[in-house]
């Protein structure tokens, strides 16, 4: 608690795109009530004023992909009470964790004049792969009813309900024809975390696992099901290789389409 | 106590984390002998590489990952992505479709540009560290505004799925196209969101706008019947009219070495400026009648070359994207289908689109499977930086000059953070970016 007698709250950001902390300012709604409950500590985003650690609630956005931000986690864990990860860069390394499958000097040399000049770590990696944390909120951005929820269960010192279930559950429960048996879409909604309200089925289209894996995904039988509606091995690398690339179902997966696994 | 400094002194003035910014930088200032001598916008966000790991991907591909560039203005990226790559693959998107995506556009600008104005910008003029602590005086200014990004939000989320990363945009249109009665539903709100940008309006207006009168090349999309978006040439105040496959033989980017941001230049004559007091003065004409009459009442006139007042020019931009949405809404029919077929083809392709924060440039060629071999992308803060730093470097002087021995530390520091914050800077985003590449034609 800090003087105002409320918790704190902070926002931290490492390699990401802003998308999941912007969640929170898309919370029109419920943004000045929700900084009535707590007390919006450190958010570079959203204030110039900062108030020292330590934290009860730090939400944590971006991946680890330099040796400062390796570091700087370790810090913000250590003042931090609560430590929630929100976002596929956080909780899977997000879309800069491509690199992991390629060679990141190359990368560098291909993006810039000067790769000297760039200081970056092979690798992009989870927050959780370098300090412990309590709760891991998912999602290409976060839901921000889910953020919501997070936020409040913290407040009421209960688990917030979130779904580990996969996103067909969430098609079932809005009525939604099942795209890949009504309209033969590809879609990774049956092996995909719950929580975006089933959005792109629909739209008329196939999940893109923008959530990442749900509990206990069953990739084999569903990219055998891909396989058989036409779409190609390359097909199913790609997609498992996105936004959630480094999570450990999508990326065992996807290694048996590479094209020397296939060979 | 304020740190007061004589003119002899050499001393510099680092902010080391910048805030209500999108992303991570600082800034770095170094005065000596009453002279600036560097003045350095340090962007130390680490890069993410889209530009090299896009190599190999399909070409249907960028108009999702690209958004990943920025959670402030997905959109932006999506239409550059889609029209450079419908561009190299021969194919023009006309009528309800255009429509739509001039309609998503419309959403983004008023999310982006509130959001910018209210809850970033504001603070600075009323004194405030953040909008929340504003809101303890201002509580009506800031509920207007959260209603008024909503309404961007909800006109997002109604065509694209979701107001972050929209899912419903791809090569050639949508994957569904609203219907007619979801479209009308918007049109109530959006009225009363058009009338409330004017009372922000006329709240931004009587702010203490310090002055400033620069020489700036502006530089945005001119379209022959509208205010531009997604299609048009880009043009200058200085001569500059090219289409947008012309931009890699005018504008260079530059690695400097301590950001990782790349720096655009205009071959020519060097630092140009992109964004809302571009797009603003470049094409004040192509403004309904109404938009300019409310500019001219919140004191603006057909031109502005004060970057402190680009608040105001923001809002400007605001009433005109909620009118534009309002009229798109009103004449919608929806299309036979939500998107035209776009075939793979070999060849290279090219777009601007007219981000929030000025124009963004995007090219990709493609081999005869589909995939990409090449890319790359320009963001509108990149093309800004060495304004910002020149500015800066004025600003300082001037501050210098004036104040003699009673330059203080803290009014000087949020002086510089304020000029800063007047660009919008979407640090994020500008940390992607290519090779330089200086082709002269």
């Amino acid at each position: 608690m800090s003087g105002s007698g409320r918790p704190t709250l902070a926002v931290w950001k490492f390699a990401s795109c802003d998308g999941c902390q912007l969640s929170l300012l898309d919370c029109e709604d419920e943004l000045l009530a929700v900084t009535e409950r707590v007390e919006i500590a450190y958010f570079l985003e959203a204030s110039s004023a900062t108030v020292d650690g330590p934290y009860d609630l730090s939400l944590v956005e971006g991946s680890i992909t330099t040796a400062d931000d390796a570091e700087r986690i370790r810090e913000v864990r250590r003042m931090s009470r609560r430590l929630v990860t929100i976002g596929a860069c956080a909780t899977a390394g997000g879309i800069q964790a491509l690199r992991n499958f390629a060679d990141v000097a190359e990368f560098r040399a291909a993006v810039y004049a000067h790769p000297e000049y760039i200081s970056t770590l092979e690798h992009s990696t989870a927050i959780a792969d370098h300090v412990p944390v309590d709760l891991e909120l998912r999602g290409c951005p976060i839901d921000r009813r889910q953020l919501l929820e997070v936020i409040s269960a913290f407040l009421a010192g209960r688990p917030p309900r979130i779904s580990a279930a996969s996103v067909c559950t969430e098609c079932k429960r809005r009525g939604n024809p099942c795209v890949m048996v009504a309209h033969g879409t590809p879609c990774l909604g049956p092996v995909t975390h719950a929580g975006c309200g089933a959005l792109c089925p629909t739209f008329n289209r196939g999940c893109y696992g923008c959530f990442g894996p749900m509990e206990t995904p069953n990739t084999a039988s569903l990219s055998r099901q891909w396989l058989a509606l036409g779409a190609s091995e390359a097909d199913l690398l790609r997609v498992l290789r996105t936004y959630n690339a480094t999570s450990e179902p999508f990326r065992r997966e996807s290694e048996l389409h590479e094209p020397q696994a296939r060979a | 106590m304020s740190h007061k400094l004589g003119l002899d002194d050499h001393f510099s003035l680092s902010v080391e984390a910048l805030t209500r910014v999108e992303g991570e930088g600082a800034l770095h200032v170094t005065v000596d002998g009453g002279r600036v001598t560097e003045t350095r916008l340090a962007i130390y966000e680490p890069p993410r590489f889209f530009e090299a790991f896009l190599r190999g991907r399909r070409y249907d591909e960028p108009v999702d990952i690209t958004a990943r560039i920025c959670g402030i203005c997905p959109v932006a990226y999506q239409m550059s992505a889609a029209h450079a790559i419908e561009d190299a693959c021969g194919v023009t998107v006309g009528g309800p479709i255009r429509e739509l995506r001039r309609l998503l556009y419309c959403g983004e600008w008023i999310e982006s540009h509130v959001l910018h104005v209210a809850l970033l910008h504001a603070p600075d003029f009323l004194g405030y560290d953040s909008a929340v602590h504003m809101a303890a005086h201002h509580r009506d200014l800031v509920e207007l505004a959260l209603r008024l990004k909503k309404a961007g939000n909800q006109i997002v989320e109604v065509v694209g799925g979701r107001p972050i990363h929209p899912i419903n945009v791809r090569l050639g249109g949508f994957y569904r196209a609203p219907s007619r009665a979801e479209l009308r539903a918007l049109a109530e709100p959006l009225r009363r969101a058009r009338d409330d940008t004017l009372t922000l309006l006329a709240a931004v207006s009587t702010f203490d706008i310090p002055d400033a009168d620069m020489d700036y090349e502006f530089v945005s999309l001119r379209h022959p019947d509208e205010y531009p978006m997604n299609e048009g040439r880009l043009v200058s105040g200085a001569g500059l009219d090219i289409a947008p496959a012309e931009f890699g033989a005018h504008i260079a980017e530059i690695h400097v070495p301590y950001s990782t941001a790349l720096h655009g230049r205009m071959i020519e004559r060097g630092d140009y400026l992109v964004g809302p007091l571009a797009r603003y003065s470049l094409n004040h004409d192509r403004l309904p009648a109404a938009v300019r009459q409310a500019a001219a009442d919140a004191g603006l006139g057909p031109e502005c070359r004060n970057i402190f007042a680009s608040i105001l020019v923001r809002c400007v931009e605001v009433l005109y994207a909620f009118e534009e949405a309002l009229r798109i809404i009103a004449g919608y029919e929806p299309p036979d289908r939500p998107y035209v077929d776009v075939p793979a083809r070999p060849g290279e392709g090219h777009a601007c689109t007219e981000a929030p924060r000025g124009t963004l440039y995007h090219r990709y060629r493609l081999d005869a499977d589909g995939l990409l071999t090449e890319i790359q992308i320009v963001p509108p803060t990149a093309q800004n930086q060495p304004s910002i730093e020149a500015d800066l470097r004025r600003l300082v002087q001037q501050q210098v000059d004036l104040a003699g021995d009673g330059l203080e530390h803290e009014a000087l520091r949020h002086r510089c953070e304020q000029l800063i914050r007047s660009y919008d800077p979407c640090i994020s985003c500008s940390t992607h970016f290519l090779d330089l590449r200086l082709t002269r034609r």
